[in-house]
C-alpha cells in the first residue's frame, strides 16, 4: 500500500477544466440532436412541416440529427468520460497539457459545426453517417489524430503498473475510428477552393467500403467507446469491483475481432458478391456473446447489490442502459440474418433497432455519467435534485419504448405489406398504401421522442442548477433502503 | 498493489489490481456464455457449407439471385395461361372472359396504384387537375380502344402520337377582355344552372358561340376528338367556381400524362385497360 499513500501525498493536477467544458458540450448538443430528431419525426409524420424550403427539407436536417446524435452528443460524451476516466485510473493529467486539450475541444466543436452548416445548405458527400466533405474531413483528421495523441499519451505516462479496461474500450474505439474516417472519406476534390469531391471507390466497391465504414461506427464509436464508459461508471456508481476480469479480456478481443467483418450484412440482397454478404452474416451472428460480455459484466458488477437500484436512479438509468444494450445487440445478429433481414430491410424496423441502441444504451448510459461527473468537476456535494433525475429516467424510458415498439409495428407492417400476394400473384399494396399504414405509428414515434427531449431538458436544468451550487431538500428516494445483511 | 483481496458481498477473489480505487473480481467465464458463444461458431461454420463466404465456391444452397430467379419464373408459370390469354385478346374479349377478366382486374388494380394512383388517386378518384377515372365522362374518349391508347400513347406526351390539344389563352393573349371573361364564364356555369349572375351570363352567349363552340360544342357537350371537356355537367377537371372558370379561360392548364407505351408491357396495359374500365363504367 506504500505506492497508494505516496499518490495521496503528492495528487496529481488533472485537467478537470477541458472534461468540464466536454460535459457542457454534451448536454447542449444532445437537446439540439434530439429536438431535430422529434422536427424530422414530424416532417414524416406531417410533410408540410418541409416548409417548401431547401434547407428545412428531411433531406438536408436527416443527417443534421443523425451527425448531432453521434458525433455531436455521443462524441462529445465520450471525449468527457474518456478523458476523466484515462487521467484517473492512470494517475496522470493529460498529455499535451491544457492548450492541446483545448484545442482538441474547440477543434471538435469546429468540424461539429462546419458539418452542420454543410449539411443544411447542400454541401455533402451522400455517405450515411460520412456526409461532410473532404475540408471538414482533413479537418475532423487533425482533431482526432490529437485525440489520439492525448488519449494514448496519458495512458504513456501512467503510474498505474496495468491500463484499466475502460481504456482498452477507449482506445480501440479511437484508433479504429481513425482507421475507418480515413479510409472511407478518401476522395478526389474537384479543386482545392470548392468542397465537391468525388469518392476513390465505385459502384459495390464503395458501397462495401461505406458499410464496412458504417458498421464499425456502431461498432467502435457507438459500442466500444460507450462500453468504455460503461466500465469506468458503473462500478463507481455501484461502489462495486467489476464481475468478471476474464470476461472482459475476453470480450474484448472478441469483439474486436468479429465487429470489423460484420460491415455486409448491411449489403444483404444487393449487387455485393453473395459470398461477401454471407462473411457478413456469419460474423454477425458469432458477435452476439461478444457483444453481450459487456452486458454480463455490467449488469452483474451489481450483483449483490442490486437494491442501489431503488435509491439510486442514476445507477437505474445506467443499468437500463446496459439492458437496452443487450436487446440491441441480440436483435442486431437477428436482424443480419438473412431470412430475417429479407423481410427487416429498409423498413422501419432497422430505424427502431438503431434508435433502441442510441436512446436505450447510448444516451442513457451517456446521461448516466454526466450525471456521475457533474457533481465531481463542479466540486458539488451532489446534483441539485435526485427526484428530477427520477423523472428524467421515467419519461425517457417510456418516451423510448413508444418509438421503438411503434417502429417494430410499423416495420414488421411495412415489410409485410410489401411482400404480400394475391392467389394471382400481384402484390396486394402499393408503396403508398404502407406509407399511409404507417402515419398513426409515425405519429406514436413522434411522441416517444418528445417525451425524450422533455427528459433531456429536465437532465439539462438540473444540471444547470447543480452547477449553479444549489441543492434541493428532497426525501431520500424510495425510502428507508436497509443495506442487506452481509 | 497485486495482492489479491475477498469480495465481502460475493465472496469471490478480486484480481489484487486498482485503479483510482476500482477493482475486478477474478469471476470465471460464465459457461453458458461460453457454450453460446461455441454455438454460434458452429452454426457459422455450418452455415459456410451452404452459402460459403469464399469466393467462386458453390454451396449447397442456391445464391439469392438464383432463388430469386426460381421464384419469378415460377410466378410467370403460375400467371402463363392467363398472360397469354390475355396477349391473344384484346379488352372487349378479355371482358367477356369469366377468368381473364377476373384476373386482369387484379392485375390492373395491382398496375394501377403503383403507376396511376398518385395522379389519378387510390381507385381513379381523380384531384384537381387530374381526371378522375371513376365516372362515366371521358375526356379523350371511353370506349375500351380509346382509354388504351391514352394509356399508350399519354396526352401532351413526348409520344409522337400523344393526344394533344390546347386551349387558347383568352385573357393572356388578349382575345377577350376582363368583362368578356366575367360573362362568358357565367355562361358557361349557366350551362349546368349554376350562373351567379343571370344578366352577365345572356350576355357570355354570344361570346360563347364565337369563341368556345368549336370545340366545346354548340351546347358545351365538349368533344373527346378535341379532349375538350364538357361543360355542361357537373365535373370540373379544374374547379368549379365563377373565379376557377375565369382562371382557366384567362390563361388555361394543360394538363400532361406521360404515355405508357414502352415502359409498361402490352399485358399491363390492356389490363390497366379493363381495370379502368370497371372503375366507372365505359363506353361499348
Amino acid at each position: 500500500m506504500s505506492e497508494a499513500t505516496a499518490a495521496a501525498a503528492a495528487p496529481v493536477a488533472y485537467n478537470e477544466e477541458v472534461i468540464r467544458k466536454f460535459a457542457i458540450a454534451t448536454m447542449f448538443w444532445g437537446v439540439v440532436a434530439f429536438a431535430a430528431g422529434v422536427y424530422i419525426a414530424l416532417e414524416l409524420t406531417f410533410p408540410v412541416l418541409n416548409l417548401g424550403l431547401e434547407y428545412t427539407t428531411f433531406g438536408r436536417l436527416r443527417p443534421l440529427h443523425t451527425s448531432a446524435a453521434i458525433f455531436a452528443f455521443g462524441g462529445n460524451a465520450l471525449m468527457a468520460s474518456s478523458l476523466y476516466c484515462v487521467q484517473r485510473t492512470c494517475r496522470a493529467s493529460l498529455f499535451g497539457g491544457k492548450t492541446t486539450a483545448d484545442f482538441l475541444f474547440w477543434g471538435y466543436q469546429f468540424f461539429i459545426v462546419l458539418a452542420a452548416w454543410g449539411y443544411v445548405n447542400g454541401i455533402t458527400q451522400s455517405k450515411e453517417y460520412a456526409e461532410p466533405e473532404w475540408m471538414v474531413d482533413l479537418w475532423l483528421t487533425v482533431v482526432w489524430v490529437v485525440y489520439l495523441v492525448v488519449f494514448a499519451g496519458t495512458i504513456l505516462k501512467r503510474k498505474e503498473p496495468h491500463i484499466y479496461v475502460a481504456n482498452w474500450f477507449f482506445l480501440a474505439f479511437i484508433l479504429t475510428v481513425a482507421i475507418l474516417h480515413i479510409v472511407n472519406n478518401l476522395a478526389v476534390p474537384v479543386s482545392l477552393t470548392g468542397m465537391k469531391s468525388y469518392t476513390l471507390y465505385s459502384g459495390v466497391q464503395d458501397a462495401l467500403t461505406q458499410w464496412w465504414y458504417g458498421h464499425n461506427a456502431v461498432g467502435f464509436f457507438l459500442t466500444a467507446g460507450f462500453l468504455g464508459i460503461m466500465y469506468y461508471f458503473v462500478p463507481k456508481q455501484a461502489d462495486r469491483p467489476i464481475y468478471s476480469y476474464r470476461l472482459s479480456i475476453v470480450h474484448f478481443w472478441s469483439l474486436i475481432f468479429l465487429y470489423i467483418w460484420a460491415g455486409p450484412h448491411h449489403l444483404h440482397y444487393t449487387a455485393l458478391p453473395e459470398w461477401s454478404q454471407s462473411v457478413g452474416m456469419i460474423f454477425s451472428v458469432m458477435l452476439w456473446m461478444p457483444s453481450w460480455g459487456g452486458m454480463i459484466n455490467g449488469l452483474m458488477t451489481l450483483k449483490g447489490a442490486w437494491w442501489k437500484l431503488r435509491t439510486d436512479p442514476v445507477l437505474r438509468m445506467m443499468v437500463a442502459a446496459v439492458g437496452f444494450y443487450g436487446m440491441s445487440t441480440f436483435e442486431g445478429p437477428l436482424m443480419s440474418i438473412r431470412a430475417v433481414n429479407s423481410l427487416s430491410h429498409y423498413t422501419d424496423w432497422t430505424i427502431g433497432h438503431v434508435h433502441s441502441g442510441a436512446l436505450g444504451w447510448v444516451a442513457f448510459i451517456s446521461f448516466g455519467a454526466i450525471y456521475y461527473l457533474v457533481p465531481k468537476l463542479w466540486k458539488r456535494e451532489r446534483l441539485y435534485s435526485i427526484k428530477l433525475v427520477s423523472w428524467h429516467f421515467w419519461i425517457a424510458t417510456v418516451g423510448i419504448l413508444l418509438y421503438i415498439t411503434a417502429m417494430w409495428v410499423s416495420g414488421i407492417m411495412q415489410g409485410l405489406m410489401w411482400r404480400t400476394y394475391d392467389e394471382l400473384g400481384f402484390l396486394q399494396y402499393s408503396f403508398v398504401e404502407t406509407v399511409e399504414a404507417m402515419h398513426p405509428f409515425y405519429m406514436i414515434r413522434a411522441a416517444g421522442g418528445v417525451l425524450f427531449l422533455i427528459g433531456a431538458l429536465v437532465m439539462a436544468y438540473n444540471m444547470w442548477r447543480t452547477i449553479r451550487g444549489d441543492l434541493r431538500l428532497e426525501a431520500p428516494a424510495g425510502g428507508i433502503a436497509a443495506q442487506p445483511a452481509q | 498493489m497485486t495482492t489479491p483481496k475477498k469480495d465481502e458481498l460475493t465472496g469471490v477473489a478480486t484480481t489484487g489490481h486498482e485503479w483510482d480505487g476500482l477493482t475486478e473480481l477474478n469471476n470465471p467465464l460464465p459457461r453458458w456464455w461460453l457454450y453460446v458463444l461455441y454455438a454460434t461458431i458452429v452454426f457459422g461454420v455450418i452455415y459456410a457449407f451452404f452459402v460459403p463466404p469464399i469466393p467462386g465456391v458453390e454451396g449447397i444452397l442456391p445464391t439469392t439471385r438464383q432463388a430469386l430467379s426460381e421464384r419469378v419464373a415460377e410466378a410467370r408459370e403460375g400467371q402463363a395461361t392467363f398472360l397469354t390469354g390475355i396477349e391473344n385478346s384484346d379488352a372487349a374479349q378479355i371482358r367477356a372472359d369469366g377468368e381473364l377478366f377476373a384476373f386482369a382486374t387484379a392485375g390492373g388494380a395491382a398496375s394501377f396504384a403503383e403507376n396511376c394512383a398518385p395522379c389519378h388517386g387510390a381507385g381513379g378518384a381523380g384531384a384537381p387537375g387530374y381526371p378522375s377515372l371513376a365516372d362515366d365522362v371521358w375526356l379523350w374518349g371511353g370506349t375500351l380502344g380509346d382509354i388504351e391508347a391514352t394509356i399508350i400513347h399519354g396526352v401532351r406526351s413526348d409520344d409522337p402520337d400523344t393526344r394533344y390539344s390546347e386551349m387558347l389563352a383568352f385573357g393572356r393573349d388578349g382575345i377577350l377582355t376582363g368583362a368578356q371573361i366575367g360573362d362568358v364564364a357565367n355562361y358557361v356555369l349557366s350551362l349546368s344552372g349554376k350562373a351567379p349572375d343571370a344578366q352577365a351570363a345572356a350576355a357570355g352567349k354570344e361570346i360563347f358561340a364565337e369563341n368556345c363552340t368549336s370545340c366545346h360544342g354548340e351546347n358545351g357537350e365538349g368533344m373527346q376528338e378535341l379532349g375538350a371537356p364538357a361543360l355542361d355537367d357537373a365535373i370540373w377537371l379544374y374547379g368549379g367556381t365563377l373565379a376557377d372558370v375565369e382562371t382557366q379561360i384567362t390563361n388555361p392548364k394543360h394538363g400532361v400524362m406521360p404515355a405508357w407505351g414502352g415502359r409498361l408491357d402490352e399485358t399491363t396495359i390492356k389490363m390497366l385497360t379493363v381495370y379502368v374500365s370497371t372503375l366507372g363504367g365505359y363506353e361499348e
